[in-house]
C-alpha cells in the first residue's frame, strides 16, 4: 500500500493525521458549509451583509418553506424528476441491447459502430445545438419535458454504450457458447443470461446517467423557453435573476438542486465509482 | 407448399441468425443516436457554410442563404472569436492542475483510518453537484461587498472608520479586488471554482487506481530502500498510467466544455473577456438581437474540430488496447 500505513506508523504521526482529516475535510468543503448556512439566515443578516459569518438567527424551516411557497422551486424540481427518469430508463436500456450486440457478436462493422458511440459521447454539446433546436421546434417538442429527455436519452446512449459494451465483453464468453449450443434464442440469451448478469453495471450507469442529466444545464437553456418545463439547474438560474437580494432563498434552491445527486451518490456509492472508472480505470 | 417454405425459412434464418441479430439490438440505439447526435453533427458542419436566422418561409422552405466560406473569413477576423482560443487555451493549462491537485488528495486520503471511506466520499461531493451551484457560491465567494475574499481583504488592507454622520464605514488602503469584474482576473476566477469538482473526480480517478497497485512491487520497492517521491515516481506512477490517461481526458474534455460556470458568474462579460468557445458559440446562436445560427455554427465547428484532436487520440488508443485484448 501507498503511501506508508499510518497504522503502522509512529503514534504521534498517526494522532496528527487523524486531527487534520477533518480540518482538511472542512476546508475543503468550505463553499458547501457557507452556502448551507447562508440558507439558514435570517433576512436581517443579509441586509447588514452577514454573508458569511456565523448566522445570527437560525430560519431553516422558515427559509426552505419560503423557497416552496414563494417560488417556482417545487415546479422545478419536478420537472427535473420528470427529466431525468425517462432519460435514464431510455438510454439504460437502449445501451444494454447495443452493448450486448456489439460486445458478443463478431461482424465487421463492430468496432467501427463502437467508436461512433464513443465518440458521439465526447462531441462538444455545441456542434448539435442548432439542428437539434431546430428539430424539436418543427417537431412540436420545443419547450416541452418530452424533448428534454429524448434528446438527453439519445446523447447519452453513447455513454452507456460504451460502459455496457465493455461490461459485456468482460463476462464469459462460454456462457453464451454454452447456451447456443443448447439452442437457445438469442434475444433468450440477452434476457436469461446476460441480463440478470449485468445487474451492477445497470446500477452503476443509473446512478451516474441521473447525476449528469440532473445536473445538465446547458440543453435546459437550449430545448426550453418558458418556466414550466424548466429544470432546477435552469431554475435556481432564474430564481438568481428575480430574488437578487434574497441569497437566503437562492442558496437554499440551490442546495435542493444538489440533494437528489448527492443522495442518490451517498446510497449507490461503489456503483457510482465503478461507474465513473470503469472502462478505464480496472 | 406450407409445409415446404417454413422449414426453409427457419434454416435460413438459423443459418443468418448470427448476422441479423446483432444489427436487430442495435437498431434502436443506433437510430436514436443518429437521429439526434450522429446526423445534426453533419448538419451543423454544413450550416457553417451559410446564413441563417432560423426562420422558414411560408411554404416551410428554410431562409438560409449558402454564402461558402464567409462565416470562416468573418470568424477570423473576429476579435472575441481570438479571445476565446485563447481562454479556452487558458482553461485547458489550469484545468491540468486538477491531476496533480486530484492525486496529492488521493495519497493524502489512501490511508485505512476508521470512517475512511466516509471522508473519501464527503471529499467527492463537489463533483456530484451541479456546476450552475458551483458556479452561484463561487460568484458570492467573490463578491467585492460581502464575499469571503472581500472580508480576508479587509482584515488587512482596511480598518472601519466613523464618518461625521456617525456611521460606521470602512475605508481600504487598496481597494477590494473585484474579481468577476476584471476583464483580467475573472477568466482565472471561474477556473479556480472549475479545478474544485475537477480536482475531486481526479481524485476519485487516482483513489481507484491506488486500490489497484500492486502491493508486492511496493514491497520489493521497500525492500529496495525507495521511499516518499522516490516511490511515487519510479513504482507508484507507472502503475497509475491509465488513471492518469483518464484524467487527462476528462480534464481536457471537461475544460473545452466548460459553459455552465461561465453562463453563471460573468455570461462571458465583462466586455467578453470571459468568453470560450462553446460560451460564445451560445451566445451568437441564440442572442437578444436575433439568432445567427450559421455563424454559430461555425464556432461550433471550430471547437469541434479542436475536440477531435483528442476524442481521435482516445480513440486511437482504445483501438491499441482492443488490438491487444483480441
Amino acid at each position: 500500500m501507498f503511501p506508508y500505513p499510518i497504522a503502522k506508523s509512529t503514534p504521534r504521526f498517526r494522532i496528527a493525521y487523524q486531527a487534520f482529516l477533518p480540518i482538511a475535510l472542512i476546508l475543503w468543503l468550505l463553499p458547501l458549509i457557507a452556502i448551507f448556512l447562508t440558507s439558514v439566515r435570517g433576512s436581517k443578516d443579509i441586509n447588514t451583509g452577514n454573508i458569511f459569518g456565523w448566522p445570527t438567527e437560525f430560519k431553516l424551516f422558515e427559509n426552505y418553506h419560503a423557497v416552496f411557497t414563494q417560488t417556482e422551486a417545487l415546479k422545478y424540481l419536478t420537472n427535473s424528476v420528470l427529466i431525468t427518469l425517462p432519460t435514464v430508463a431510455i438510454s439504460v436500456s437502449l445501451a444494454c441491447l447495443a452493448g450486448y450486440a456489439l460486445a458478443i457478436y463478431r461482424f465487421r462493422v463492430a468496432l467501427p459502430l463502437f467508436f461512433l458511440f464513443v465518440a458521439g459521447n465526447f462531441v462538444p454539446f455545441q456542434i448539435l445545438m442548432v439542428p437539434v433546436r431546430d428539430m424539436s421546434v418543427q417537431t412540436g417538442l420545443y419547450d416541452t419535458i418530452q424533448g428534454q429527455f429524448l434528446f438527453h436519452a439519445a446523447f447519452q446512449t453513447g455513454f452507456c454504450t460504451l460502459f455496457m459494451r465493455n461490461f459485456i465483453k468482460a463476462l464469459p464468453f462460454d456462457l453464451i457458447e454454452i447456451a447456443r449450443v443448447e439452442g437457445v434464442a438469442e434475444w433468450k440469451i440477452f434476457w436469461f443470461v446476460i441480463l440478470p448478469l449485468v445487474r451492477p453495471a445497470l446500477a452503476a450507469l443509473s446512478v451516474l446517467i441521473f447525476t449528469f442529466v440532473w445536473n445538465d444545464f446547458f440543453w435546459a437553456n437550449v430545448l426550453t423557453q418558458g418556466e414550466q418545463v424548466k429544470p432546477i439547474t435552469a431554475g435556481v438560474r432564474a430564481l438568481n435573476g428575480q430574488f437578487v437580494n434574497n441569497w437566503h432563498l437562492v442558496s437554499a434552491a440551490s442546495l435542493l438542486a444538489a440533494v437528489p445527486p448527492v443522495f442518490i451518490f451517498f446510497l449507490m456509492q461503489r456503483h457510482f465509482i465503478t461507474g465513473l472508472t470503469l472502462g478505464a480505470v480496472k | 407448399m406450407t409445409t415446404s417454405t417454413e422449414p426453409f425459412q427457419a434454416s435460413w434464418f438459423t443459418r443468418n441468425k448470427l448476422k441479423v441479430a446483432p444489427f436487430l439490438f442495435l437498431a434502436p440505439a443506433l437510430f436514436f443516436f443518429c437521429v439526434y447526435v450522429v446526423i445534426p453533427i453533419f448538419q451543423s458542419l454544413q450550416l457553417s457554410l451559410f446564413e441563417w436566422n432560423g426562420l422558414y418561409n411560408a411554404d416551410g422552405e428554410s431562409t438560409a442563404t449558402y454564402i461558402g466560406l464567409s462565416n470562416y473569413t468573418k470568424l477570423w477576423n473576429d476579435p472575441n472569436f481570438w479571445v476565446s482560443i485563447k481562454n479556452n487555451i487558458l482553461w485547458i493549462i489550469l484545468y491540468m492542475l486538477a491531476i496533480p491537485a486530484g492525486l496529492f488528495v488521493a495519497l493524502f486520503l489512501n490511508q485505512t483510518v476508521t470512517g475512511m471511506r466516509f471522508y473519501k466520499s464527503l471529499f467527492f461531493f463537489p463533483f456530484v453537484i451541479s456546476q450552475v451551484v458551483v458556479g452561484l457560491i463561487f460568484g458570492w465567494f467573490y463578491n467585492p461587498d460581502f464575499g469571503v475574499i472581500a472580508k480576508v481583504w479587509q482584515l488587512f488592507f482596511c480598518e472601519e472608520a466613523i464618518n461625521i454622520v456617525g456611521n460606521v464605514t470602512i475605508k481600504c488602503r487598496v481597494p477590494v479586488p473585484d474579481i468577476l469584474s476584471s476583464p483580467d482576473w475573472a477568466t482565472y476566477g471561474i477556473i479556480f471554482a472549475g479545478l474544485w469538482p475537477q480536482i475531486a473526480y481526479c481524485m476519485i480517478l487516482y483513489l481507484t487506481g491506488l486500490n489497484n497497485v500492486a502491493s508486492e512491487q511496493i514491497e520489493a520497492g521497500r525492500l529496495d530502500g525507495a521511499k516518499g517521491w522516490k516511490m511515487l515516481w519510479y513504482v507508484v506512477l507507472p502503475q497509475l498510467k491509465p488513471a492518469t490517461f483518464i484524467a487527462v481526458i476528462v480534464t481536457i474534455i471537461g475544460a473545452l466544455r466548460s459553459f455552465d460556470m461561465i453562463a453563471i458568474m460573468t455570461q462571458g462579460g465583462p466586455y467578453g473577456s470571459t468568453n470560450v468557445l462553446s460560451h460564445y458559440m451560445f451566445e451568437v446562436a441564440i442572442s437578444e438581437y436575433g439568432e445567427r445560427y450559421g455563424y454559430g455554427s461555425a464556432i461550433a465547428t471550430v471547437l469541434f474540430g479542436i475536440m477531435m484532436i483528442f476524442i481521435s487520440y482516445f480513440l486511437w488508443r482504445m483501438y491499441q488496447d482492443e488490438k491487444r485484448g483480441t
